[in-house]
């Protein structure tokens, strides 16, 4: 019979010294909407489960030098709510707004999003886009991590043992910036992403794009930071010529596989026509228009 | 040409209105209780072991583990079921094998499907019942599987039945083979017919399995007394049906056995047989307790039969004037683990919407290792219609008409000709489309990359047998019951049609589904056939009240009874010659009941025959993402020819409910199978159902051309609206991007590699 | 596995019970308390038959832990009625023939009074994305829009 423990911390160290102080199997208990179902078909069995949602530190919305501090714990529905967050990265949004189903939404969070490590996560594609700093508690401390560098393979993070993502943060934004989230799916709602793109922009006062970064969910075993994509934007106007060049750089980049959800060669053709799309609709971010 | 029902509308004073249904507030306060929401004191929960394999054969079982687990009270292997002989029983269309379904409920010599269930345990919680499965060990012998029916029937397939010989082939084949049956209709001269034609078009086509989807996972609670007396909780599309195939699988007379209609969430067809009853009631003999099993969404797909995949090739010729002289349909369909897909619906059903003089239709029943199919809306008819409805279109195309009118030109009316024998006895189909025709936005033009299909669908409809039972209470209210399982508001149709004969307000009848022992015998709540039926059933159950009524007036007017008329709920002289008598209400004979020969109420039984087929024609316009192969539904106009509705918003949400699941078939479900033979899209995340958000408002059109062997004129509605979507979209698909979609689903990447050919 | 003991408030009452902590609120509902209103289409998150409010977030109850339910306020389809009145939304469920088998019906009713509560003007579309995690099978949805939006219309008094 398994036998199990709930725990409710209320610091991460708490959370990070209980994990170290467990030789079994420990998990975050944050959202619960992929880790309830993993427990529910016997494919993790933990000995130990945290709810950390009681941690101050990881519920933050708060703007932190120009730019934002956003809890680990924060759900995408509480999320999509902050107005003022949502004007300022609508494609972080865009991804927060399709993961699963309002119900999903209201308990999913970036923290377990990201760490449940799923290629096909919502919300990993923009924050890679985005530039999003992950900060890590830990036996050891803290430290800061790149979001891109988080997901190691389908199920698994670079995490260690004991460590715990308690927050993110996402740079100041420059002027004439823009960001989206696209994905595939064969309904409109409800179904993991069979691609996602997340992609970044900033314009000059010229219109010339000045920085980009183009991140692909769903084509390979974790989400990709694709530099070659956003060369094919950087110095140019974002006109159609970048664009195919984007796609081209968007499709090259795909390494997906065959499964129920769809095909290679469909997977690594909707890269390159969502890659366009995505830059298109932050474009048009950009440029102030929505 | 559509009957005047305007002089009947006339004495219609609730028939045709949409009331609010008996059941209405207990469902949306959540106090209905369905299937898993019965308990009783000292209830043992039970949890089925299921194969992981797809084809197996069982060495050997191990209970022991399991059955040491404190809290384990009960185990039952197959060999706990009494075995059946090998016999096909009843009419070929519907025959039942109960060697085959005693061993689709649980496995014997042999797992023939992923999920196939091995053992159960019944124990004092779910998790210790779930622990007990873990522990029960079985040992296989792993066997090559089969999934897709091509596969099986290749002559070095792997033999789910090693002494499986082809039924329906003269003479009868040497060699085993998973082909359980072949069967055939054909009139005139195929060969001729086709020679004759301007115009021939073959083509081949395939479909996967899709599952009927219901959110109500199978469910029930079982009491055996030691007086062997058994109480049954079960939601079922019939539980007069549950009866009895629960009673002949565990070894019991049907008398002993009563079950109690709990609500269903759904059932489509697949409900009409059982899987968790007969393990329940054997536990709880077993045990001496109480024993409620639920299945989980992950069982229902894996071990509760979808309908079937198919493979089929139509071949169908017209002449330049549109007349079609020549149809040819090869139909294989895969049947599960066990014989008995829905092949022979399909081959009868392909051609029946249309007068043609030549007719070969051959289908083949292929067992493979996969859950057993059942029945689900319209079993067979949607999967041939996919085929005959395509090349019908391009036939259309090819000789320069417009789809409906092909249609309207071919279509069958009251007496025309089928493949199988009988005349058609209705018309109603030439309605569906002239419907269409009219409609205002047919001609509406359309844009890039977007395109508009039609097709056309007959499904039988049923009739069969029902009982019903009209009690007049002491002050005047009417109670019926039947035993007609209301999937989706039958009570208020039963209501409406006895307040209208009995000429009272609908809100003063109660309508009520009783248990097995308090109604007479009741078939299943399924092929189109209860509003029909029983409802057959109820307004003679409500004539024979009426001349009860009729005689109790007569005796308190101490008249002669032909001299009472039963008017708009009274009693009447039949003139002012009678006697100065004022009209006597329900009420009033009711309350005098005692002295004029007691309780007032009947019953009434029917084997209704005369029923009329139903026929659907829908249009619908899409949009083509031609970068993904994405489908959007613009709009979906649904014709159909309902006889009378009753509850005209209840008969509209039959069509509309219909022609979605026909939107997710189209598009997006599936089976999917890995290269092991197991099921990787178990679950309603990876089974893509449509979802609201997919959806316009779906457009129902109600043609009413009366059914005369009906009091009201009802024919079934249920059903025909779930045969014409598939190829309607693939008709709209094709006629927006120039594309001939011969596979279902026709999901994006289909699409877009049909797009991406050129 | 020894159970917790969880107070929390169901429906305006304060209620207690005892679970395992690996038992999701779902299951709690059902079968230890006895509201088998809230139904379980999947036990996974897909379906939406099982959605309550928890601290006035709609969720899915099957992805919730009962001892979650700790401290906090659950609003099941047992407490929207308020005796013999029925919610808005529940009367025009029963107008516009929004249920056929009516499985799915507890879970729309929670998930569409959520939406109301927070937009009582929605658009179509916006109910529709908004229901999108309630699957219906019988119905198609058409007549559950329409209660929604008739639902809303009485709410704005228009």
């Amino acid at each position: 019979m398994m036998e199990m423990r709930f725990e409710t911390p209320k610091t991460a160290e708490a959370a990070s010294a209980l994990i170290a102080a467990t030789p079994g199997l420990s998990k975050i208990f944050s959202g619960g909407t992929d880790l309830m179902v993993h427990m529910r078909s016997g494919n993790i069995k933990p000995d130990l489960v945290l709810d950390i949602k009681s941690i101050a530190e990881m519920n933050v919305i708060a703007v932190e030098n120009g730019g934002y501090r956003v809890g680990a714990a924060v759900n995408c529905m509480q999320l999509l709510e902050n107005t003022a967050f949502a004007t300022t990265w609508p494609g972080v949004i865009d991804g927060a707004n399709l993961v699963g189903s309002i119900q999903v939404r209201g308990r999913a969070t970036l923290g377990g999003n990201l760490c449940n490590a799923s290629p096909g996560a919502d919300t990993v594609p923009a924050m890679i886009a985005a530039g999003a700093i992950a900060s890590i508690v830990g036996p050891n401390g803290r430290r800061d991590v790149p979001v891109e560098q988080i997901p190691a393979g389908p199920g698994k993070t670079s995490l260690a043992k004991g460590e715990l993502i308690v927050s993110f943060f996402l740079p100041k934004r420059a002027p004439h910036s823009g960001d989206a989230y696209l994905r595939f799916t064969p309904r409109t709602e409800m179904d993991i992403a069979v691609v996602g793109v997340g992609l970044s922009l900033t314009l000059d006062d010229k219109g010339v794009c000045t920085h980009a970064r183009v991140s692909l969910g769903a084509v390979a075993d974790r989400a990709l930071l694709v530099p070659e994509a956003a060369a094919a934007l950087i110095g140019t106007t974002v006109d159609a010529a970048a664009l195919a060049k984007l796609a081209a750089a968007a499709s090259a980049a795909a390494r997906p596989i065959d499964d129920k959800r769809g095909t290679k060669e469909f997977r690594i053709k909707v890269a390159g026509v969502l890659a366009r799309r995505a830059a298109e609709k932050a474009l048009s971010r950009a440029k102030g228009k929505n | 040409m559509l009957t005047n029902t305007k002089d009947i509308e006339q004495v219609m004073k609730v028939v045709g209105t949409s009331p609010v249904r008996p059941d209405g507030v207990p469902k949306v306060t959540g106090q209905a209780q369905y299937g898993a929401d019965y308990s009783l004191p000292g209830m043992l929960w039970a949890k089925v072991l299921r194969s992981p394999h797809a084809h197996a054969r069982i060495l050997s079982v191990d209970t022991s583990k399991a059955a040491a687990l404190p809290g384990v009270k009960g185990i039952i292997l197959g060999s706990d079921f009494p075995d059946h002989p090998f016999d096909y029983v009843g009419p070929e269309r519907v025959a039942q094998n109960y060697w085959h379904m005693t061993r689709n409920i649980m496995a014997r010599e042999k797992a023939l499907f992923e999920g196939h269930a091995i053992a159960a345990v019944a124990a004092t919680t779910l998790a210790i019942a779930a622990e007990a499965v873990s522990l029960i060990e079985v040992k296989y012998e792993v066997l090559q599987h089969c999934i897709d029916v091509e596969d099986a029937m290749k002559p070095d397939a792997p033999l789910l039945f090693e002494d499986m010989i082809t039924r329906g082939v003269e003479p009868a084949p040497s060699k085993p083979s998973n082909i359980s049956k072949r069967l055939e209709f054909s009139v005139g001269d195929i060969a001729a017919g086709f020679a004759s034609a301007d115009e021939v078009v073959e083509m081949s086509f395939k479909t996967a399995a899709v599952h009927q989807g219901y959110i109500e996972p199978h469910s029930c609670l079982a009491r055996y007394g030691a007086d062997g007396q058994c109480e049954l909780w079960s939601a079922s599309q019939g539980h007069f049906v549950v009866r009895a195939y629960t009673a002949k699988l565990v070894g019991m007379e049907i008398g002993n056995l009563l079950v109690h209609p709990a609500e269903i969430g759904g059932g489509f067809g697949g409900k009409t047989v059982v899987y968790v009853e007969p393990m329940a009631v054997l536990l709880s003999r077993k045990t001496g307790h109480p024993v409620k099993i639920m299945m989980s969404r992950e069982d229902v797909f894996k071990s509760t039969g979808p309908t079937s995949g198919s493979s089929m090739t139509v071949k169908i010729g017209v002449k330049k004037d549109g007349t079609i002289v020549a149809a040819e349909g090869l139909f294989k369909f895969q049947a599960g683990a066990f014989p008995g897909s829905p092949v022979m619906n399909a081959t009868m059903c392909a051609f029946a919407p249309y007068i043609i003089p030549n007719v070969k239709s051959v289908g083949f029943d292929v067992v493979s290792n996969r859950p057993k199919s059942a029945a689900y809306r319209a079993p067979g008819s949607p999967i041939s219609a996919f085929a005959v409805e395509s090349v019908l279109d391009i036939l259309a195309k090819k000789i320069g008409m417009d789809p409906l009118k092909l249609r309207l030109k071919n279509a069958v009316k009251a007496g025309s000709p089928t493949a199988w024998g009988p005349k058609h006895s209705h018309d109603g189909y030439a309605e569906t489309i002239q419907a269409l025709l009219d409609h205002p936005q047919y001609n509406k033009p359309l844009g890039k990359n977007q395109g508009r299909g039609v097709a056309s669908g007959f499904w039988f409809n049923g009739g069969g047998e029902s009982t019903a039972s009209v009690h007049i209470n002491e002050d005047g209210t009417v109670v019926i019951a039947t035993g007609s399982m209301d999937v989706g508001g039958s009570r208020a149709s039963m209501a409406l049609m006895a307040a209208e004969t009995l000429g009272v307000p609908y809100e003063s009848v109660r309508s009520t589904v009783a248990d097995t022992a308090s109604i007479g015998y009741n078939h299943v709540t399924g092929g189109s056939r209860v509003t029909y039926a029983t409802g057959i059933a109820v307004v003679e159950a409500c004539n024979k009240v009426i001349e009860d009524l009729r005689l109790r007036a007569s005796l308190m007017w101490d008249t002669d009874i032909k001299n009472v008329v039963w008017s708009d709920g009274y009693a009447k002289p039949v003139d002012k010659s009678v006697g100065n008598f004022e009209p006597l209400s329900l009420k009033a004979i009711a309350g005098k009941r005692a002295v004029t020969g007691g309780p007032i109420g009947y019953e009434a039984s029917t084997n209704a025959g005369g029923q009329a087929p139903g026929f659907s024609t829908q249009f619908v316009d899409v949009e083509v993402d031609p970068e993904t192969g994405a489908v959007k539904i613009l709009q979906f106009v649904a014709a159909q020819d309902v006889g009378r509705a009753i509850h005209r918003d209840y008969c509209a949400g039959q069509i509309v409910g219909g022609v979605v699941q026909g939107i997710g078939w189209a598009l997006n479900e599936e089976y999917i199978y890995d290269s092991k033979g197991r099921l990787s899209n178990a679950g309603f995340l990876d089974y893509r159902i449509p979802v609201a958000s997919d959806l316009p408002m779906i457009e129902a059109v109600l043609v009413e051309v009366p059914n005369p062997s009906h009091p009201f004129g009802v024919k079934g509605v249920g059903e025909a609206n779930i045969v014409p979507p598939m190829a309607a979209i693939a008709n709209a698909i094709e006629n927006a991007i120039g594309r001939r979609m011969t596979e279902l689903p026709m999901s994006p990447p289909r699409v877009l590699a049909a797009i991406d050919a050129g | 596995m020894s159970k917790h003991h969880v107070t929390t408030v169901i429906n305006g009452d304060p209620v207690e019970f005892l679970c395992q902590p690996n038992v999701s609120l779902l299951d709690v509902l059902r079968d230890e308390l006895n509201m088998t209103g809230t139904k379980e289409g999947c036990g996974t998150g897909d379906c939406g038959a099982c959605s309550v409010t928890l601290d006035g977030r709609l969720v899915c109850s099957c992805l919730v832990l009962g001892v979650e339910a700790q401290g906090k306020s659950i609003q099941t389809i047992e407490g929207m009625a308020n005796g013999e009145t029925l919610h808005v939304l529940q009367r025009k469920f029963l107008e516009h023939a929004a249920l056929q088998c009516g499985i799915c019906t507890p879970g729309f009713l929670i998930a569409a009074r959520s939406l109301l509560e927070r937009n009582n003007n929605p658009t179509e579309e916006e109910v529709r994305f908004w229901l999108a995690g309630n699957l219906c099978r019988c119905t198609g949805y058409n007549n559950i829009i329409t209660a929604v939006l008739e639902a809303a219309r009485e709410m704005r008094g228009a």
